[in-house]
């Protein structure tokens, strides 16, 4: 069972970049691609603890502020070492001006 | 800049009584990635911890980390043609003195310099487009004898724990440190037989044990594969010397990894040596040296180490403007390569007979404090095992 829930304004979250956001007490990472999609992530980077709030994005790429590890933040495919292990992504949607993320109940 | 001697936290008699009572090899074996060193940083919270890093705006940080491939292009077109013109000149001018200077160059842009050029493209952040990181990843490693697979992931562990005792595979010079160990390395002496003993072990399909517990297993592949061919590489230039009956085909590969590798372990040193230990600050165990324009381009703009370290996602031709973002928080950098030498000669030297002592910069008045231990926590009783 899944279950909608409001990450934040569409206005937080400028192009090409990513915040972080705090859901039940877990970091989630959402960000805005280029044209203006938005997509949502983990908040840490599987390799290590590290928030990818405070990465660079580029090119439909996360790269982890700590060692560089980088994600395909579309689908999460970790892109070569020192990441390994994908990120787990979430279904985004858009309604009025607040990003849902799909979440397990 | 004031130097003192440190006392350890968690001695509850406030005296060093277990230096004291340790040997100088008996120290050294704390620097073991699997000593009782290790279990006291992950007992205290030195392992995986948080660091202190500068307060930027979102906005300046991402102009900052913004990755381009032109600086990088430009410099890699110049360090292998000079490369190329310095090695063909000595080739030419081979049997006269004068092939002397030419080899020298050619050995520092081989054997030093790409050990920047491997550190940055290891970060992935001197190119925008990442197969050129990758190339010239391959490249320097190549250079520096250093397999790039284990090598990436050993890496990380410096950045994740630097210069934390135990954990960080990466410190030079140790308290106290291996001196003869350091000198006969400014010409690779010890590093390149402990290289070529890797990749014997690496195109065998083996690991260090050091190396098991960083390389996970899928990746171990690429490392036995690239021992392979370079295994083949250098067996062709020794073949091809024996053939010749000449020196040249290995002062051209291979060699220039000793005889060009003193500026390396050089610019190394100016990185941490002397500086605390078991800190959770890069402004307390990370230096910053103002270096001149032959020196930042061999160095690949290392020489802002503290900036580096606090921030790796800003490539090597923005650190200059991440220093200037930072300033007002971190210590003066060093004026100069020279002027760091000055200290930090004689710090390691006195560390020699007394591990408490070391470094401590003094942070201007607009900085944040120094987050965490300032003197570094040291385990009560660490002993070897």
């Amino acid at each position: 069972m899944t279950i909608w829930v409001r990450a934040c304004a569409t206005e937080e979250v400028d192009e090409d970049d990513v915040i972080a956001v705090v859901i039940d007490g877990k970091a989630y990472a959402i960000y805005q691609s280029e044209d203006q999609e938005f997509y949502a992530s983990d908040g840490s980077c599987t390799h290590e603890r590290a928030l990818l709030c405070d990465g660079l994005v580029m090119d439909g790429v996360i790269e982890c502020p700590k060692h560089n590890g980088r994600f395909d933040y579309r689908t999460g495919k970790a892109l070569g070492a020192p990441v390994i292990e994908d990120l787990r992504t979430y279904q985004t949607k858009v309604e009025g001006d607040g990003v849902y993320i799909q979440l397990d109940e | 800049m004031a130097c003192f001697t440190g006392s350890f936290r968690l001695n509850p008699f406030g005296k060093s009584l277990w230096v004291e009572e340790m040997s100088n090899r008996q120290r050294r074996d704390l620097y073991g990635l699997n000593s009782s060193a290790t279990d006291f940083a992950r007992a205290a919270g030195l392992a995986d911890a948080d660091w202190f890093r500068s307060d930027i705006p979102r906005k300046r940080m991402k102009e900052l980390m913004k990755r381009a491939d032109m600086p990088a292009i430009r410099d890699t077109i110049l360090w292998i043609g000079l490369a190329i013109g310095f090695a063909t000149a000595g080739v030419l001018l081979w049997g006269t003195w004068w092939a002397v200077p030419c080899f020298l160059a050619y050995g520092v842009l081989y054997g030093s310099a790409a050990d920047s050029r491997w550190h940055e493209t290891g970060h992935g952040t001197a190119f925008k487009t990442r197969w050129m990181n990758e190339a010239v990843y391959q490249l320097a490693s190549f250079c520096m004898m250093r397999n790039p697979t284990p090598w990436r992931w050993q890496h990380t562990l410096h950045h994740t724990d630097t210069l934390i005792i135990g954990i960080d595979p990466e410190i030079l010079a140790m308290r106290p440190a291996r001196l003869a160990r350091i000198i006969a390395n400014l010409v690779g002496l010890l590093d390149v037989p402990w290289a070529i003993y890797q990749m014997l072990l690496h195109s065998t399909g083996r690991l260090t044990a050091d190396e098991k517990t960083w390389v996970p297993a899928e990746e171990r592949y690429k490392a036995y594969r690239t021992a392979r061919i370079w295994l083949a590489i250098y067996a062709t230039a020794v073949g091809a010397a024996v053939v010749t009956q000449s020196w040249l085909p290995v002062v051209l590969i291979g060699g220039p990894r000793m005889y060009g590798a003193f500026m390396h372990i050089l610019y190394a040193l100016t990185q941490h040596a002397g500086l605390g230990e078991n800190v959770l600050d890069h402004r307390l165990n990370t230096r910053t040296v103002l270096m001149g324009r032959v020196n930042c381009f061999l160095y690949w703009n290392m020489n802002y180490h503290l900036e580096h370290h606090m921030f790796p996602m800003v490539p090597y031709h923005r650190l200059a403007d991440l220093h200037e973002a930072i300033n007002r928080d971190v210590p003066a950098p060093y004026p100069s390569m020279w002027a760091a030498l000055k200290e930090i000669i004689p710090a390691v030297l006195h560390q020699l007979r007394d591990q408490t002592y070391f470094i401590k910069r003094e942070l201007p008045p607009t900085a944040a404090p120094y987050h965490g231990p300032v003197d570094g926590l040291m385990p009560e009783a660490a002993n070897p095992r």
